[in-house]
């Protein structure tokens, strides 16, 4: 039986990760390969490498970076950030990377995705979308959340799986950094009513957390940062936990 | 001794290359025929669309080099399902050396099934020596819209709605339908064992 997954994410800047990390057994911590590594083996599903750098000699790192992770990391893992064009995908999954995500790129240019989709597959492609819950609705934000469009995530989410995305990253704004639980109900709605597969991702803060976007809110996978990087959460428990609840994860 | 990973137009031999990496062998990306046939195990990867792999197979003349080979070979997703005798991706016939044939997933009630089998799932009914030392029901980590059919070459199944052949095997030819170099601990084992063959 297809497995629930559990994805930590990871934040790089400069090929570096950022964001508190709280691992005595890393000796750097601010190396992504070993804190991938370290996941992996405790574990995790997938991984999620997002990055933020913002210079121009951001496609070589990245790049150097995905290949060094690509090396050590033995399960699956995306890459997103700054995707706005066919060769940076295609370095990216000739470096290494299993999928890459686009965001605001693909929003501005939806045309972007059928491209992708063709070119390299849609089992690679993930769309990542940012949403705000406001005025009775869920809207996209664009560019990490600072942009208000007024498109909402649910009709923007099934255009793209119609153009061939292979997977939705659904981040709920009013739920990310809060540790109160992830948006159920946007999330059930995109998993309820698209045919690929809907990762959750904004809010997580306990283990009953996930139990209630698993099973209330059909996720097929649930992300996280913060919780996972200073240990208020660890892997192995948390599989236990879920399995326990009954939802199944691969051990 | 001498590993050849056979290089067409599909995606993910990188990864297959790492994979090898990581147990310390030194995997080739090859297309050339010398190479493949002078190598002691061969790999066939790949990620992609079935017509257009066979047609830059043909094209190259490697369907039938690599249905002449003698030595160990290892299917990979695509690479296992080019290995059937024809696919339904694309109304085409493939190499035939597993006798089974490779049908799309269809979903029995709308939105039920998700296409495609994106994640982790279990292999049961294992029977070969690709997977010594591999716990029945181990997690394997898939990504397919096509599966091969259950056959007398099965031997491993999952099943996704359906029970079908997560890994085949026949004479010299061996071949599993999920990523055993994404597949942490249990996927290098299966690669280990076949390099061991």
């Amino acid at each position: 039986m297809l497995t629930k997954r559990i994805i930590p994410c990871l934040d790089i800047k400069d090929g570096r990760t950022v964001k508190g990390i709280n691992f005595e057994n890393i000796r750097d911590a601010g190396d992504p390969i070993e804190l991938g590594a370290l996941y992996a083996a405790q574990g995790a599903d997938e991984l999620v490498f997002l990055d933020i750098t913002a210079t121009n000699e951001r496609r070589k790192t990245l790049a150097e970076l995905v290949t060094r992770i690509a090396r050590y990391v033995n399960i699956p893992f995306t890459v997103g950030g700054g995707i706005a064009e066919v060769e940076d995908v295609n370095v990216l999954l000739q470096s290494g990377a299993d999928k890459i995500s686009v965001n605001t790129a693909a929003f501005k240019n939806p045309g972007l995705v059928d491209t992708l989709a063709r070119e390299f597959g849609s089992q690679c492609i993930v769309l990542a979308i940012d949403t705000r819950f406001e005025d009775g609705d869920w809207y996209v934000y664009l560019n990490g959340g600072r942009v208000k469009t007024d498109r909402k995530a649910f009709d923007w989410a099934k255009e793209a799986v119609d153009r061939g995305a292979g997977e939705i990253l659904l981040t709920s704004m009013n739920n990310d950094g809060t540790k109160q639980g992830f948006a159920l109900d946007i999330t059930a709605q995109l998993s309820q009513n698209l045919n690929v597969p809907v990762i959750a991702s904004g809010g997580a803060g306990t283990m009953e957390h996930f139990v209630d976007v698993f099973e209330n809110a059909q996720a097929d996978a649930a992300l996280a940062a913060s919780i996972f990087h200073y240990k208020e959460i660890e892997i192995p428990e948390l599989k236990t936990f879920l399995y326990g609840k009954g939802v199944n994860v691969r051990f | 001794m001498k590993t050849a990973i056979i290089k067409y137009n599909a995606g993910n031999i990188r990864s297959v290359q790492f994979a090898l990496d990581r147990l310390g062998v030194n995997g080739i990306v090859t297309d050339n025929p010398e190479e493949i046939l002078s190598a002691d195990r061969v790999i066939f990867p790949g990620v992609g669309e079935a017509s257009t792999a066979m047609r830059y197979l043909k094209e190259r003349n490697l369907d039938k080099l690599i249905t002449s080979l003698q030595q160990p070979v290892l299917g990979i997703c695509l690479g296992m399902q080019l290995l059937c005798r024809y696919s339904e991706e694309n109304d085409t016939p493939c190499l035939g050396v597993f006798d089974v044939d490779v049908k799309r997933f269809t979903s029995p009630v709308e939105n039920l099934l998700k296409i495609p089998q994106i994640g982790w799932n279990n292999i049961t009914g294992l029977h070969s020596v690709m997977f010594e030392h591999v716990p029945e029901n181990s997690y394997m980590y898939f990504v397919h819209s096509y599966y091969a059919a259950l056959g007398a070459d099965t031997v491993a199944i999952t099943n996704y709605v359906i029970n079908y052949s997560a890994a085949l095997q026949k004479d010299n030819f061996y071949a599993v339908q999920f990523h055993p170099e994404k597949s942490a601990e249990h996927g290098s084992r299966i690669i280990e064992n076949f390099l061991n063959l």
